[in-house]
């Protein structure tokens, strides 16, 4: 079954700013699914629909099968949502915000307080359900957030860019969580983020949405797969004075004892390794100077015209 | 959503909103009450002594009602009109907007709320009134429910402020140019037979004269609304079918996301 499903979903704002153009996309249920997008390119308007925040200007949206304009009640108590912006009263203590959301679906008190209980546990913030919200770190209003979405036990979770200005050990536990509320819970997670490396990580599958269109939309893996170059960041032993100069591979020196290089699909590394063996250059170790589905998205977006170039296969044409 | 459901969502949005206001009761709850003291003390002891008596009462026992009511009229709607706002202001409105709750419930949560806070202010300045002025309540169902009645319109009529407020000025334009007049020309202060005939008849067309009447009525017996023609009822559907009209519109407008949706 799908989790969601959107037709032909189209968001025109007050001006004329044509922020959907008509978007196509599918979201098996259980799946760990990446929303992926530049500033501005209907990612949160996207999200905004589905959890009623923005009115659509046509199309149609289904949750777990549930018609959002049909059926609104329903489908919205199968929905979670963590915005991008912390949007709870911030002079309310941490228990309460949480309690109250989950009163606000309906729950009992007893219950809310349960769940409260259940989730302020498991993100680790316990310790501070007296404290009001405004004394807490950034990151610990994000996991509130999360608490928030998750009290009413949804089956679909949103979370609009969720570790934006997160530490990274609270970005972590926060991916571990995610990873086992999806397994162990089964619930469906829409991703958006501007870590790719978070999506690349975290998601199963990804769409990828440019200037209202979505103009990707695969697995991961499939996606990856179909990368064209990826780009490699060497420590050398010696610095070195001059670029090494090879017409199969593309050289820079970010450093001196750091050479980048750029690998095209299909060219094994070790024609790079002996090249450098022979001109005498030592290398100590070796990492991805930029995340591959980072080197995709940009090369997805930034090429919106001439996309079909870059990839196996035209895109935009799975929807 | 089933009944139990919606009961819950209600009873949870009423406690955040009586909770908030208890939260702050120096501001909220004692500051209007030592406001309508002071009123007591220098219109009421000072100016009324020299005024005499009116409508066959002392200016004290005819100026309680009308304070108790401009403080149910000021509570209820400044309560609901900051407190709504002030969700819309720091979005914490999407909380609610991504739950299943119905929209009714949403207006009815806030207004409640409202009407609470109207209604304990009212009590706290009718304990306040009591070293001031001899008061015998004549009609003890007519005057609650006038109270009652009155806090869920201006409760209704803040919702519907703060939908269309989308700043704090806006905030500010009803309550400083609209109500506040109104209320004083209410005949709070006097009876509307001391108006000349001219402002006796512009009177005729504030509906917080009615209100305050209402009031009077149940507390003393006595009002002006037997000179305006008018009787208690006809007070009391007058307010009802403002409480329906202005509830019509609030719900219409949340159901188009007036204000809370883009």
């Amino acid at each position: 079954m799908e989790a969601l499903t959107i037709k032909n979903l189209r968001k025109i704002y007050e001006g004329n700013l044509v922020a959907l153009k008509g978007i196509n996309l599918n979201v098996e249920e259980g799946d760990f699914f990446a929303l992926l997008g530049p500033n501005g390119a209907g990612k949160t308007t996207t999200i905004g629909i589905i959890s009623s925040l923005v009115t659509k200007t046509s199309g149609e949206v289904k949750v777990l099968g549930i018609d959002i304009d049909e059926e609104h009640s329903l489908a919205k108590k199968q929905i979670g949502v963590v915005g991008q912006e912390i949007n709870f009263n911030q002079f309310e203590k941490v228990g309460q915000i949480i309690r109250n959301q989950a009163g606000y679906h309906g729950l009992s008190f007893r219950q809310s307080k349960e769940n409260a209980e259940y989730f302020m546990k498991r993100l680790d913030i316990w310790d501070r359900r007296n404290d009001k919200a405004r004394t807490l770190s950034g990151g610990l209003k994000r996991r509130i957030m999360v608490a928030k979405a998750l009290v009413n036990r949804p089956k679909l979770l949103i979370l609009d860019e969720p570790t934006a200005g997160v530490d990274i050990e609270l970005r972590r536990s926060l991916w571990d969580f995610l990873v086992e509320t999806n397994k162990e819970l089964g619930t469906t997670i829409i991703l958006t983020t501007h870590y790719l490396e978070e999506a690349e990580r975290l998601c199963r599958n990804i769409a990828i949405i440019d200037k209202g269109d979505i103009i990707e939309n695969s697995g991961m893996q499939e996606l990856l797969a179909r990368l064209e170059k990826e780009t490699f960041a060497m420590d050398l032993d010696d610095p070195l004075q001059k670029v090494p100069q090879n017409g199969d591979f593309d050289f820079k020196l970010k450093d001196p004892k750091t050479l980048i290089v750029t690998v095209k699909k299909g060219q094994p590394l070790n024609q790079v390794f002996n090249f450098l063996s022979e001109q005498g250059i030592k290398v100590l170790s070796m990492r991805n100077e930029t995340g591959r589905l980072e080197e995709l998205f940009i090369s997805l977006t930034e090429s919106n015209i001439d996309k079909t170039s870059l990839l196996d296969s035209p895109v935009g044409e799975k929807d | 959503m089933n009944s139990v459901e919606t009961l819950n969502a209600f009873l949870t949005i009423l406690r955040k909103e009586i909770g908030r206001f208890t939260r702050i009761w120096l501001q909220t709850l004692v500051s209007p009450a030592i406001m309508i003291a002071l009123y007591f003390v220098t219109i009421g002891v000072i100016i009324g002594s020299r005024i005499g008596e009116m409508g066959g009462f002392s200016f004290l026992q005819w100026m309680v009602p009308g304070m108790v009511m401009m403080s149910v009229i000021n509570n209820s709607y400044s309560n609901v009109l900051s407190s709504f706002f002030s969700v819309k202001f720091q979005k914490s409105i999407e909380e609610l907007l991504v739950t299943p709750i119905p929209h009714y419930v949403i207006l009815a949560g806030w207004v409640f709320g409202g009407m609470t806070r109207g209604i304990m202010v009212a009590i706290l300045v009718a304990i306040v009134s009591l070293p001031f002025a001899d008061l015998h309540v004549q009609n003890w169902p007519l005057t609650i429910l006038v109270i009652f009645l009155t806090a869920m319109l201006f409760s209704i009529a803040g919702f519907l402020n703060a939908l269309f407020a989308e700043s704090f000025d806006d905030v500010s334009i009803v309550p400083t140019f609209i109500l506040t007049p109104l209320s004083y020309l209410g005949g709070i202060f006097y009876s509307i037979d001391m108006l000349p005939e001219f402002w006796r008849n512009v009177s005729l067309g504030n509906p917080i004269l009615y209100m305050v009447n209402a009031l009077r009525h149940g507390v003393l017996g006595s009002s002006d609304l037997s000179s305006m023609n008018m009787t208690v009822s006809f007070a009391l559907l007058m307010i009802v079918f403002f409480i329906a009209v202005l509830f019509i519109i609030a719900l219409w407008l949340l159901n188009r996301g007036k204000g809370i949706r883009t």
